[in-house]
């Protein structure tokens, strides 16, 4: 896939709603921390000593092992222009600090998007896994895999003692992050959900919005991950994350089963009239269109709306962000120009697939 | 209890300031943080590393760090990192800096994960003597275990296999 493609398709293959408990889990994510020995870490490091990095990962990536197993394509931060880095945060692949802080930033992209390794991010090199559904282990898998192929070319930065080292304090061990992205109405209209996440806090694992530390949870979709990355195995950090998580979908399925039995008109009220406003609606702001998304989908997953695939509505949340609404449009939109942007297209995929069925 | 602010909402966010040992307590609502964000300058950018670099400057052992206040600063032979430097932006210049600042980091490792030691991967090529010795004490734990349960068999298969390990180890 060409630059431009990764750009326009708005499909990854972590939208495609298939895999375990796909009803809850939107998506995977695992992300393993790495450094090379001898060379300051990113944040201190002179452009050169940047490009020298970048050099020695693209190396590896251009190497048979690496291709034996995945095509990666490069690509560099200072490259492209700023619409375009926002399509690569929007859709997972690269985070706000590379797109926007790091100086000779670069991220290897696999063409199912499933792959996406970040250059002079924090670290030296990011690896991250972004799988549909809840799939830890097959994330852990792929992105070990890739560890090791590194690992054989590069001298990684690794004390016995303090395991990987990293940039930051708090990711030094095991240098990874796995998180998975819940969708939880029903525990938020049951008002369960502040409950669970106290509890939460409480075991090592930590709750964030779906853009990463500081957002909002936006949509009812929750990023639960882990805190702790020394002291604990992979194997170990994994299984609690997946206890975890396995609770929570345990729970909000409770919930929705009790809503549907307790509460049917009313939600299906509240299903219907938001499906109506983006069957309809000429202006959505995003806070709401991520809200209406969200009932849509309850609707779809309880089956009280059929023939609209989850499929969409995975896409939508991508394409209805303002990146994405602007690199489309070939052009800086304002908020409101944004809005109305928002509802057509929102408008136009539902309404494609309600005639298609 | 309700937002100090508008006296409307709850208030969720409860910050304490301590300015020269006078504390101020604050509750408010998420609504009122954002509008008044002046008040509260740097609030929104209020990141992990703010956290951490509190969590240092508490640090017993630089209050009465002798080497810090009268000889010349610390500072990481590679990167040129100062511990005060690293205790501003709680990050690290490079994996050296690890070494040179060594167990004072135990403090500052034990709040944020619990503990102080790796437990997890080990690279392949650069970590062979770790992991030897890894294998090593599992090998003598099995041993020890086969003993008790009077598997002998086994048990010598094991001996055999640390005897194996252990001349690995001394000529590498």
């Amino acid at each position: 896939m060409s630059q431009k493609q990764f750009m326009q398709n708005p499909w990854s293959n972590w939208m495609k709603g298939e895999g375990p408990d796909s009803d809850i889990v939107i998506s995977t994510r695992l992300r393993i921390a790495r450094n090379l020995r001898q060379h300051p870490f990113p944040l201190l490091a002179t452009d050169s000593q940047g490009e020298e990095v970048v050099r020695k990962v693209t190396e590896v990536s251009d190497s048979e092992a690496m291709r034996k197993r995945h095509q990666l394509q490069v690509i560099h931060m200072d490259q492209i222009n700023p619409l375009e880095k926002r399509v690569l945060v929007e859709k997972h692949l690269v985070s706000p600090h590379l797109a926007e802080e790091s100086r000779k930033g670069a991220v290897l992209l696999r063409e199912d998007e499933s792959v996406s390794i970040m250059v002079n991010e924090e670290d030296h090199i990011r690896i991250q896994v972004l799988l549909p559904g809840f799939r830890l282990n097959e994330a852990w898998e792929i992105g070990t895999k890739i560890d090791d192929i590194f690992e054989k070319n590069l001298n990684y930065a690794f004390d016995e003692t303090r395991g990987y080292l990293t940039s930051c304090p708090t990711n030094v061990g095991t240098g990874i992050r796995a998180s998975v992205m819940l969708h939880l109405p029903a525990l938020v209209m049951t008002q369960q959900i502040s409950r669970i996440l106290q509890a939460i806090n409480q075991v090592g694992l930590v709750v964030r919005g779906i853009y990463g530390e500081g957002s909002e949870a936006l949509g009812n979709l929750f990023q639960l991950s882990n805190q702790v990355t020394l002291g604990m195995s992979e194997s170990d950090i994994l299984s609690n994350l997946y206890g975890v998580a396995r609770q929570i979908i345990e729970q909000e399925r409770v919930a929705r089963t009790y809503l549907l039995e307790h509460t049917r008109v009313s939600l299906e009220d509240r299903i219907f009239r938001s499906f109506g406003i983006l069957m309809y609606a000429r202006t959505v702001e995003s806070k709401e269109a991520a809200q209406r998304l969200s009932d849509v989908r309850l609707g779809i997953d309880l089956g009280i709306i059929p023939n609209v695939s989850p499929l969409v509505l995975n896409e939508l949340l991508v394409t209805t962000q303002p990146g994405f609404l602007q690199h489309h449009a070939g052009q800086k939109l304002t908020p409101d120009q944004r809005d109305e942007r928002r509802a057509r297209l929102i408008r136009e995929r539902l309404r494609v697939v309600d005639s298609q069925e | 209890m309700n937002c100090e602010e508008c006296g409307k909402r709850p208030a969720t966010l409860h910050l304490t300031k301590i300015v020269n040992g006078e504390k101020t307590e604050y509750h408010i609502c998420e609504q009122c943080a954002h509008e008044k964000g002046d008040v509260f300058t740097g609030f929104h950018n209020f990141s992990i590393n703010n956290l951490l670099s509190g969590l240092l400057k508490f640090d017993p052992m630089q209050k009465n760090g002798r080497e810090t206040a009268t000889n010349k600063p610390l500072q990481c032979e590679t990167c040129g990192l100062t511990y005060t430097q690293f205790s501003k932006s709680g990050r690290f210049g490079c994996s050296d800096c690890y070494t040179f600042l060594g167990d004072r980091l135990d403090p500052l490792f034990r709040r944020i994960h619990g503990n102080t030691q790796h437990s997890g991967k080990v690279p392949e090529r650069t970590g062979g003597k770790l992991k030897i010795r890894k294998e090593l004490e599992q090998l003598k734990q099995a041993l020890q275990s086969h003993v008790a349960s009077e598997e002998f068999e086994k048990a010598a298969e094991m001996r055999d296999r640390i005897r194996a390990l252990e001349q690995k180890m001394a000529q590498s």
